[in-house]
């Protein structure tokens, strides 16, 4: 297999000033691949989320480089950064998910209609598709608050996926499914990553997860220890 | 496309939080519907006097002006000077060449209607009451046709001065004070010392103290006898024009024709032009103020939905919608609100329009003067749309600075 970079992470160096100076990631640097199911695991309060974050492109506050798609993240504007997130980076939180108003398939649609690349009808067809991977296609013309967490749960992922990002980051994705249900977001990430190409980025507390993937990352206290 | 999924979003907020968009929408139909209200109730107040002001004064009025003599006159001697009180000359109101100036006037373009009479001052008596008041001898048919007069009398008729040479018209109010009634004679003296006794023919009632109880209306003829004035002598030309808010330009077009004093009515009723401007002013800032506290109202409501809404706002940031598309999607549903709410506004003053119009004050003014006057719609509405525009800008503002990190810590 040919390893393309897709993402380079630089020295990030990530301070905290409230309540006191704390510094949650300490020269973090490290390389995901084209393609690769990464892992990222470690105690609770390592840095992982914050880590997360700061590659996600959302928190910008941080020292050191963010290289995405071999261009130079770090810096960009507001609205470009908003832009490489709709397109490039598909986004699984740790607790909150959707937005409650609207149906599962509106959720699962809005990054697609926001991106504006196809029609209305082939974004709902695609919508679909992706409910009905992760076994919620009966669910689609629910209210999304009327969910259990789980669904919920799927639904944001399904939601990552629509718009085919080169990067998933995932926030302890299967944090609320049962064994079944976690065993088919598995085998979806390993399926994007393998005949897709997308790289994953999932943090996980799960075992046996983390050692099914390509590779795992160890945290502990704000660095990589393995 | 991409406008349509933030339209999409907007208009999910709003249906799905009715409660709230209908109580910010009261907010804006109160704060809209008075607004429309007391301006149409100024606006009205302002048409009545005016119309009140035509009912007696000419758009534009020719005279001579009072000369005041000069404190300082060289003397013959010239290295003197005489110093003398000032003083008004008294020199003659007479108009030279009335008919020629008439002619000229009543030729332009702008003016409908002109016309030429004396005026002059007059005491009244009967018995041992006597009033001061004033007089004008006219071709009363013509004035009347310049001012609408017939609609005003309450008896007799402006045609009877042309039937009886010694007739007078008199206001209701002078006919009260004098116990006088149709028939009746009336003795009015100038203060050239002529003396007439004159029958009253005709009673207007104008709905104006200074018409009704101190104006009477005489024949030019018996008008110069009481100046001891020849035959073609005239003190003043009254001029209708088409706009009367253009009588200022007017007016001063007239003035390349004669020396003569051109007077626009906005000068001399320049006194009530201040009251009407002052209820204008002060009606006008109280409403305003009733439709800013509405714009708080609304931004009050917006900014406890951002509030609720802000993981909402997180998530769309999340997933790649940038500070303007937050912006848009607010301002979108601050102006759904408004519109409803301006709608809503417009009905609410159309209807306080509609039950004070029909309220009868009887007398002169009879209906209440308040009138449906579409510009005043048309400002009320789009005032109402720009006040929440302001409004809801500043939460709207505040949402797309929403920092989605800190919001997904929590
Ligand atoms: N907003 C903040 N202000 C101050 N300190 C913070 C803030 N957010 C996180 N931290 C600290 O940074 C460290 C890393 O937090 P982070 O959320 O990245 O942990 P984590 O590895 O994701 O833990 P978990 O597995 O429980 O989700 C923690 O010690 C936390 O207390
Ligand atoms: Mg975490």
């Amino acid at each position: 297999m040919t390893k393309d970079p897709i993402l380079k992470a630089k020295n990030i160096v990530k301070y905290f000033y409230d309540p006191a100076t704390f510094k949650a990631l300490n020269e973090v640097s490290f390389v995901a691949y084209k393609g690769e199911f990464l892992t990222l695991m470690g105690k609770s309060g390592c840095g992982k989320s914050t880590l997360l974050y700061c590659i996600s492109t959302m928190d910008t506050k941080y020292e050191g480089e963010l290289v995405l798609n071999d261009k130079l993240v770090t810096g960009l504007s507001p609205n470009k950064m908003a832009q490489i997130r709709n397109e490039y980076i598909g986004f699984v939180f740790q607790f909150h998910y959707l937005l409650p108003e609207f149906t599962c398939l509106k959720n699962v649609m809005i990054p697609a209609l926001k991106l504006n690349k196809l029609s209305h009808q082939e974004i709902e067809e695609r919508a679909y598709q992706k409910l009905e991977i992760l076994g919620l296609k009966d669910q689609a013309h629910k209210q999304a608050n009327k969910l259990s967490g789980g669904q919920q749960q799927r639904v944001s992922i399904a939601r990552a996926l629509i718009n085919d990002p080169a990067i998933i980051l995932c926030d302890e994705p299967t944090g609320n499914l049962d064994s079944k249900n976690t065993q088919i977001v598995f085998d979806i990430f390993k399926q994007l990553a393998s005949e897709n190409g997308q790289t994953i980025i999932a943090v996980t507390h799960d075992n046996d997860f983390a050692k099914a993937s390509d590779r795992t990352i160890e945290m502990a206290d704000g660095k990589i220890i393995g | 496309m991409k406008k349509s999924v933030n339209i999409e979003i907007a208009y999910t907020h709003i249906i799905t939080r009715k409660t709230a968009t209908f109580i910010a929408a009261v907010g804006v139909a109160i704060g809209v519907g008075v607004y429309l209200f007391m301006n149409s109730l100024s606006s009205g107040f302002t048409k009545f006097s005016r119309d009140n002001t035509f009912v007696s004064n000419a758009h534009i009025k020719v005279y001579v002006k009072d000369k005041i003599s000069s404190t300082i006159i060289p003397h013959s001697s010239k290295t003197s000077y005489i110093i003398n009180n000032s003083q008004i000359l008294d020199l003659s109101k007479k108009l030279y060449n009335p008919d020629q100036l008439l002619q000229t006037i009543k030729n332009q373009p702008f003016v409908i209607n002109a016309l030429s009479l004396v005026e002059y001052s007059v005491n009244f008596r009967r018995g041992s009451s006597e009033l001061k008041g004033s007089a004008v001898g006219v071709d009363m048919n013509e004035y009347a046709k310049m001012f609408n007069t017939n609609k005003y009398m309450i008896a007799g008729s402006t045609n009877s001065l042309k039937e009886n040479l010694l007739g007078v018209i008199i206001g209701q109010g002078l006919a009260k004070k004098l116990s006088l009634q149709m028939g009746d004679n009336l003795t009015i003296s100038s203060n050239e010392g002529v003396i007439q006794v004159l029958k009253i023919v005709g009673i207007f009632r104008m709905g104006n103290p200074s018409m009704d109880e101190g104006r009477c209306f005489v024949n030019l003829s018996i008008g110069r006898q009481m100046l001891k004035t020849s035959a073609d002598y005239v003190t003043t030309l009254y001029v209708n024009t088409v706009d009367p808010d253009k009588a200022e330009d007017y007016a001063k077009m007239l003035i390349s024709y004669t020396d003569y004093e051109v007077e626009n009515w906005q000068i001399s009723s320049a006194e009530l032009l201040s009251a009407d401007k002052t209820r204008i002013i002060m009606m006008g800032s109280i409403s305003l103020t009733i439709l800013i506290v509405a714009a708080f109202g609304i931004y009050n409501i917006l900014s406890s939905t951002i509030n609720q809404k802000i993981n909402d706002i997180a998530i769309l940031k999340a997933i790649g919608f940038n500070g303007t598309d937050v912006i848009k999607i607010f301002m979108l549903e601050a102006l759904i609100m408004g519109v409803i709410g301006t709608a809503m506004g417009l009905l609410l003053g159309a209807g306080l329009i509609g039950i004070v119009s029909n309220i009868y004050m009887g007398g002169p003014v009879g209906y209440f003067p308040i009138y449906f006057e579409f510009p005043l719609f048309l400002k009320s509405f789009i005032l109402g749309i720009i006040i929440i525009l302001c409004a809801g800008y500043f939460p709207a503002k505040n949402a797309a600075n929403v920092d989605p990190v800190s919001i997904f810590r929590k």
